[in-house]
């Protein structure tokens, strides 16, 4: 009964933690563009020429 | 600068295809001291400006053409695009909300299946019901309103037997839960809500994306026009800040923002998109002009009568709204299921109930087996039988080019068997094409294609398209010039070559244009609009699939005739808009279900009334926005596809239909019988929704 008492709330806290992450994620527009998010890994940064 | 200064516009840019790409414009455009930050949503193909307050639309529109893409100004829009993206935004936290509970109850409940028993077993389900109540009063909403708006309104549809389910279940378990029970059945409720809740989700995304690609495709929303001030100079205006009073200049090539009424200069105008008419009409000082036309020679001033919503000629407005409220009647599948199906769960529940009151089982145990009845009948599977299915056939109709504004859409186009086509681009391709280009020796086309290079005029663009296709490469000429109204002019090694309206008048309607070196015509080349490349195929193809066709013009009869001859249809000819609408109801009234096919600002109507009906991307805007679905390219074929994908659709619909009641068949007896224990009801709901996903997934294969 002892384990129960750590281990229930850590479970539901990385749950709440998965929920709160994707809200975030969600509100930050992250999920606007996903074909886009895809691509940008093929583009290079541009080089400031200074 | 400061941030507030910075003006934001979204520019729709259809060529945006690579990662490259999004590496050429975003870092290209901000090189454009207009322009501070460029960002690409490459999935809706925009591409949103931050730029400074002085930053006209064609400059930011030529940015984009020094960087070689084309880009279409985007409106602000209307509220409803960004109330739409809202709602999906909603049910999608409303899933991932109902996710987490579940995954969590699920966790608990795994638990007491597995044998935990006394204080582990309440202290479990209080845990269960602490995440699940607050988890069906946010994510159940959705279902609770249209449950209740349909009570009000004394029907019934897939919702009232969901929320009652719901409600009922976790009244119960928490009864349960402070008794000491045995079966919470927490896990399940918040599980249907899951499972329905991405059913709805999915709809919800499917029309979202469908209306994305639309308002990309509204190629009049957000343009506008070169405004006169009273000073006389010019600046541009959207379309939107387009007043009566105004004057406007439309340059030839250009498509009219508003209507209004010719003050300066004479010129032709295609109304193609208006009337469906094929030849041009001429205008001049004092005639009335229409918003979407195409001004094809010469600039023109224009006084503006009425801009905005406005600019749609108010008749065919009046008509469309008619015209739409037959459609709005039409009741999908999945609520004429629920008619039937709703009655039925709740007497079987209400049955359950009594009988095992009658047997002496107490009203407790008669309730809890009257819940298990409600949660295992509970249209889980049918909730999601019909969104997994269209959204899976609209993702491939997508890939084809077709847009479907939205599930019911598909359900429409299942049931036509008769086709009434347009003829002015939708059996043709609404734009002139050159047509003998053939009888013209190299060297001339190597001068025509250098010449008609230079020009934004509509026939130039259709020599150039044609030319560029067989492989010309342009003469070299030198000192081009265009005279608005007459053509291009250019030296060509010591002679002049021009290229513009013929010397001795145009024979009859055609258009035509002459090359002519030092005054001395050459040859001379006519446009006409031609028949889609595969009209002929899509015509035999509707045949088979047992869908008749005919022709409704707005076109004259001459022009009309050849077609309807080629393709072996009958037509009807310079019909009206009311005559398209007329015409389709009597048809609806002989019992055929009307597939519309149609294009322009006429056609709006009787795309309106169609049962289902259909524009290229071609079309007017009140075309696009009156269609079911929208279908890209020069092809008609995608009709044909999208027709067999709907029927296909239908057929993987009906089959969920039939899975979800055999499930049925077989667990509600078991239900009735008091057996359903909360994981036989976990098993049940998680199996039969597998099933209908999968069978859903069927479609994605080729058609076989």
């Amino acid at each position: 009964m002892n384990g129960l008492a750590f281990l229930i709330p850590i479970a539901l806290g990385l749950g709440l933690l998965g929920l709160g992450a994707f809200f975030w994620s969600l509100r930050q527009g992250q999920f606007e563009d996903l074909d886009g998010a895809a691509l940008r890994i093929f583009v290079e940064d541009e080089e400031e020429p200074s | 600068m400061t941030a507030a200064a910075l003006v934001e516009r979204d520019f729709a840019v259809p060529d945006i295809r690579c990662a490259s790409c999004i590496a050429k414009l975003e870092q290209g455009l901000v090189r454009d001291r207009r322009i501070a930050a460029a960002r690409v949503n490459f999935t809706e193909k925009r591409v949103h400006l931050s730029c400074i307050p002085g930053a006209e639309v064609p400059d930011l529109i030529g940015a984009f053409t020094n960087l070689g893409f084309e880009a279409h100004p985007i409106g602000t829009g209307p509220e409803e695009a960004g109330r739409a993206a809202e709602t999906s935004r909603d049910l999608l936290r409303a899933v991932a909300v109902a996710g987490f509970a579940m995954m969590n109850i699920m966790l608990l409940s795994v638990s007491v299946w597995s044998g935990a028993t006394g204080a582990t077993r309440d202290l479990f389900h209080w845990l269960s019901a602490l995440i699940a109540l607050p988890t069906v009063a946010y994510a159940g909403r959705p279902f609770f309103r249209s449950a209740w708006r349909a009570l009000r309104h004394g029907r019934t549809n897939m919702d009232v037997p969901i929320s009652i389910g719901v409600l009922l279940v976790s009244v119960m378990s928490l009864y349960e839960t402070m008794t000491h029970g045995a079966h919470a059945y927490f896990d399940g409720a918040v599980m249907l809500l899951f499972f329905l809740l991405c059913g709805r989700w999915l709809d919800s995304v499917m029309r979202d994306r469908a209306r994305g690609g639309v308002t990309a495709l509204l190629r009049n929303m957000g343009t506008g026009a070169m405004v006169v001030d009273g000073d006389g100079r010019t600046r541009w205006a959207d379309a939107t800040a387009l007043e009566p009073g105004m004057v406007m200049l439309v340059a030839a090539g250009e498509r009219l923002a508003a209507d209004g009424l010719v003050i300066g200069g004479a010129t032709r105008l295609d109304l193609s998109l208006l009337t469906g008419e094929s030849a041009p009409r001429d205008v001049h000082a004092d005639d009335p002009v229409h918003a979407g036309t195409l001004n094809l020679d010469a600039p023109l001033r224009v006084r503006v009568t009425a801009a905005g919503a406005d600019t749609a000629i108010a008749d065919i407005a009046r008509l469309m709204g008619e015209a739409a409220q037959g459609k709005s009647r039409y009741v999908r599948i999945a609520d004429r299921a629920a008619r039937l199906y709703a009655p039925a769960v709740h007497c079987l529940a209400l049955a359950a109930f009594a009988g095992w009151m009658i047997a002496g089982a107490g009203w407790h145990h008669s309730l809890l087996i009257a819940a298990a009845v409600l949660i295992i009948t509970c249209p889980c599977a049918l909730g999601l039988a019909v969104p997994a299915a269209q959204i899976v056939a609209a993702g491939e109709l997508m890939r084809k080019g077709v847009l479907i504004k939205d599930g019911s859409a598909l359900e429409r186009l299942a049931e036509v068997d008769l086709a009434l086509l347009d003829k002015t681009g939708t059996l043709t391709l609404g734009r002139p094409e050159a047509l003998d280009l053939d009888g013209l020796d190299d060297g001339k086309k190597s001068l025509v294609l250098a010449l008609a290079q230079a020009s934004r005029h509509p026939l130039s663009e259709a020599l150039t398209r044609g030319l560029q296709c067989a492989n010309i490469l342009p003469a070299a000429v030198t000192g081009i010039r265009e005279t608005p109204g007459f053509g291009v002019e250019a030296q060509w090694a010591d002679r002049v070559v021009t290229l513009g309206r013929p010397q001795g008048g145009e024979k009859g309607d055609a258009l035509a244009t002459e090359l002519a070196v030092d005054g001395k015509p050459l040859a001379s080349i006519r446009f006409a609009d031609q028949l889609r490349p595969d009209a002929r195929a899509v015509t035999a193809a509707l045949r088979t699939e047992g869908i008749d066709a005919m022709i409704l013009s707005g076109d004259r009869a001459d022009a009309v005739a050849p077609v309807a001859r080629e393709l072996g249809l009958t037509a009807q000819t310079g019909m009206s808009p009311q005559d398209k609408l007329a015409a389709i109801e009597r048809q609806e009234a002989a019992g055929h279900k009307v597939l519309m096919l149609g294009d322009g600002l006429n056609d709006g109507p009787a795309l309106a009334a169609g049962h289902a009906s259909m524009a290229p991307g071609s079309a007017s805007d009140v075309g696009k926005n009156a269609a079911d679905c929208i279908f890209l390219g020069d092809r008609l074929m995608p009709v044909v596809e999208t027709i067999r994908m709907a029927r296909r659709t239908q057929a993987i619909v009906k089959q969920n239909f039939l899975l979800a009641v055999g499930y049925n068949v077989i667990a509600v007896p078991l239900a009735f019988l008091g057996l359903v224990t909360p994981l036989v009801a976990a098993i049940a709901m998680s199996g039969s929704s597998l099933i209908v996903v999968g069978n859903a997934l069927r479609l994605k294969r080729a058609p076989g």
